[in-house]
């Protein structure tokens, strides 16, 4: 095994996760406006681009699942049980102690497997949850009707609510976790320029040298 | 037009009056004028009438059916036997929470009449054709106008000294052969000279029909202004034979139908029937807000507040406090509200009680299937609650209703409080001895009131609080003034407490809001205590650099 610097987030997967990042955010704070919780936006204009962002970020997850499933990325997001263990382990006790994390990236997995676990939570569970009920928010008055329908319709927005609160509450976790290990800056970076450093196998390294040598640059 | 205009300002100024149509004012001009007959070319028309009646028998010589076909009609009935209740309602019936009753003060009351000398209603209208008036509707010339206690008959020379006409202006000798020669379509002036004084006064009753709709400015009424779209009621208000669409009693509360197929003519006086079912434009705004009209009638969004334009309404009406005089025995007035153009309004009078004024006002909002049912007199009331004079029906469920504004009426008035119902009141009749106005005895004039009608009373009466509810329709404000969202989508929103419908924005403190907010803070406070371990720990980034 070598440790190489390698380009593991091609430059849709970069632009997919800041687009994202960018639009969930606008969701957030204009979802939570929506709610009542502030009135920055006024709640016409708020309504309107909290629509347009979510109709643009599912669009953008359709792309993103598109370019997953054609590219084989989607492996990557595949939850695994092995050595999941000592990540969380190291998360709870090992990182007070200044252990080293014990995850180390490799080619084909570039989330260490709690990573990967809350990942496929997210991406199966809780971005669904979030689109299905908001749509059928969205297309209220395709489906609707009378008493009935505006008790089902509170339903859905509570769902579409908790669901919100547990996407913010990843983020917080998410980004806090950025802190951890090499730090802020070097966890962030890969996702900037694409870059990260990995441990590559004899054959992995000769054949990435050969076929694709603009993935390999000598220093992250 | 302009010259009509100042001379009316003139008018205005010299005797503060805006709602009186002096002598020589002409009539607004009314649109979709070119009529294949000139009535001032008419040698019947060129009589010297000494009635009305004689000029109803010169108008009836030509239009040989419309005597009765107005005869058929409410306005001249006063009667309407609801289509979904059976309930008999009309004005010859219903007690409201305005002057009470028309029943026991008919010559005053029927000056609205659209007809000429009914004086007793217990029994039905006059049913001579000469009975029907034309003029009221059609005068073109101005001068037309009914006295306030003539039964529906104008002031002609002499006008005996006092004489007002029904919007209060000091009455003047009508021309009547003018008015015959200048018949044409009514103008908003006609249809306003009754309606805009509902309940006794410029826009006591409604709320949404005030002299401002004589010539309103387009942010009072997009649609009847000279500026806008220059309406007149009929525009909206269609008629066939005399018989018009838009009723208070059994209203449209929602339009599946819309434009209809193309050229189809209008029968309805719906919004609907002019802009469609979807009338907002396609784009994500517009599909959106067309999302609402299974919920909401157009008049709710579209007309944010009432009493617009300098004319207020009464909200509140006291009978219980008529009848209080000064030391010297005589009626008192009391002016403590200060219309915005600078009007002072009675908050107190002998005759009629303590009032409220208030002006743009936040309607009140229910679902609403356009079925009125009445308290009337035959009815059972609750006195230790208020009593809806009208009680509003609604059901979100039926599919036909819709949330509605509506101007709300605080009242209290007199009911019987042996038997628990509602009473009439003989409140006019100056040469009577039973009249309350002059008389200031609630006693007798109760008593005159249920003999006039006949009606069962215990003698014994007392006050109760009402509610009374106006459906709010006119006074459509330009788009750009509609209720924003954020008036209903925000907690204490116009429609709070409003059953059968969620409102997205007014509930941020629910249940599963405050659980979100936990779960966000409980996020935070575990990556704080997990940080500041680290940093107890002396390890902050956690693990070894390996490179």
């Amino acid at each position: 095994m070598t440790n190489r610097c390698v380009k593991v987030y091609p430059r849709f997967e970069r632009f997919w996760h800041w687009a994202q990042m960018v639009l969930i955010m606008v969701l957030l704070f204009t979802g939570l406006g929506l709610n009542g919780l502030h009135s920055v936006i006024p709640f016409g204009p708020a309504v309107m681009l909290h629509t347009m962002t979510a109709l643009a970020l599912l669009a953008l997850w359709v792309f993103g699942a598109f370019w997953s499933f054609t590219t084989g990325t989607w492996r990557q997001f595949i939850p695994t049980t092995k050595g999941m263990i000592p990540v969380a382990r190291f998360y709870a006790y090992g990182v007070f102690k200044g252990e080293e994390h014990p995850y180390q990236k490799i080619f084909w997995r570039k989330h260490n497997p709690l990573q990967a676990a809350t990942y496929f939570a997210l991406k199966w569970f809780i971005f669904p949850a979030i689109w299905v009920t908001g749509l059928a928010y969205l297309s209220y008055n395709f489906w609707g009707n009378g008493s009935d329908g505006a008790r089902a319709l509170w339903v859905i927005s509570n769902l579409h609510l908790l669901t919100a609160y547990v996407i913010a509450a990843f983020i917080i976790v998410h980004v806090y976790l950025l802190t951890v290990g090499h730090g802020f800056r070097q966890h962030v970076k890969p996702m900037i320029t694409g870059y990260d450093d990995i441990d590559l196998t004899p054959e992995q390294e000769a054949y990435l040298e050969k076929n694709e040598p603009g993935r390999l640059k000598p220093e992250c | 037009m302009h010259f009509d205009l100042i001379a009316r300002s003139v008018l205005v100024l010299l005797f503060g009056v805006s709602s009186a149509w002096a002598q020589d004012a002409v009539a607004p001009d009314i649109p979709a004028k070119g009529s294949t007959a000139d009535h001032s070319k008419f040698e019947i028309l060129k009589k010297d009438f000494k009635s009305g009646p004689e000029v109803t028998a010169a108008c009836l010589s030509c239009h040989t059916e419309a005597d009765d076909q107005v005869m058929h009609s409410i306005h001249f009935k006063w009667d309407f036997t609801q289509p979904e209740t059976g309930q008999v309602l009309g004005k010859s019936h219903v007690i409201n929470s305005f002057c009470g009753s028309v029943a026991g003060n008919e010559a005053r009351c029927t000056s609205c009449h659209a007809g000429y000398g009914w004086e007793d209603m217990s029994q039905p209208p006059p049913q001579q054709s000469t009975a029907v008036d034309c003029l009221v509707c059609h005068d073109r010339s101005g001068q037309y106008a009914k006295s306030s206690t003539g039964a529906g008959h104008p002031p002609l020379d002499p006008v005996p000294e006092g004489t007002k006409t029904i919007t209060g202006a000091t009455a003047w000798p009508v021309d009547l052969a003018k008015s015959a020669q200048s018949v044409g379509m009514p103008g908003r002036d006609n249809c306003g000279n009754c309606h805009f004084y509902g309940g006794g006064g410029d826009n006591v009753k409604h709320g949404d029909l005030s002299s401002v709709l004589y010539n309103p400015p387009k942010s009072v009424d997009v649609h009847m202004s000279p500026d806008g779209e220059n309406f007149t009621c009929s525009t909206c208000h269609v008629s066939d034979q005399h018989q018009w669409d838009g009723s208070r009693y059994s209203a449209h509360a929602s339009d599946p139908v819309g434009t209809g197929k193309p050229g189809s003519e209008r029968t309805v006086s719906t919004c609907q029937s002019c802009h469609g079912t979807e009338p907002h434009p396609a784009n994500i705004k517009g599909i959106k807000l067309n999302d609402h009209t299974d919920k909401l009638a157009c008049q709710t969004c579209h007309i944010p507040e009432f009493a617009r334009g300098g004319v207020a309404t009464k909200t509140f009406w006291d009978w219980s406090t008529a009848g209080r005089l000064s030391p010297e025995g005589k009626p008192i007035a009391e002016h403590n509200f200060t219309q915005s153009d600078g009007q002072e309004l009675h908050t107190y009078l002998s005759i009629k009680g303590d009032f409220k004024w208030e002006e743009d006002v936040e309607p009140y909002y229910a679902w609403f299937d356009g079925q009125v049912e009445y308290t009337t007199q035959d009815r059972e009331i609750d006195p230790s609650k208020t009593v809806a004079v009208n009680p509003i029906k609604g059901d979100p469920d039926d599919g036909v209703s819709r949330i509605w504004p509506f101007k709300r009426m605080d009242g209290r008035q007199a009911y019987d409080s042996e038997l628990n119902r509602l009473v009439y009141t003989h409140v006019w009749g100056p040469t009577t001895d039973t009249a309350f106005w002059t008389n200031f005895d609630w006693a007798k004039s109760i008593d005159a009131g249920m003999k006039a009608v006949g009606a069962e009373y215990s003698g014994k009466f007392d006050f109760v609080d009402t509610y009374m509810y106006w459906p709010t329709t006119h006074m459509v404000a330009p788009a750009a003034d509609a209720v924003e969202c954020e008036e209903c989508h925000a907690k204490d929103g116009r429609m709070v407490g409003l059953a059968g419908v969620f409102l997205p924005g007014t509930g941020a403190n629910g249940i599963v809001g405050l659980l979100g907010r936990l779960m966000v803070l409980a996020a935070l406070a575990g990556v704080l205590f997990h940080a500041a371990l680290r940093v107890i720990s002396g390890k902050r980034k956690g693990g070894q650099d390996h490179d």
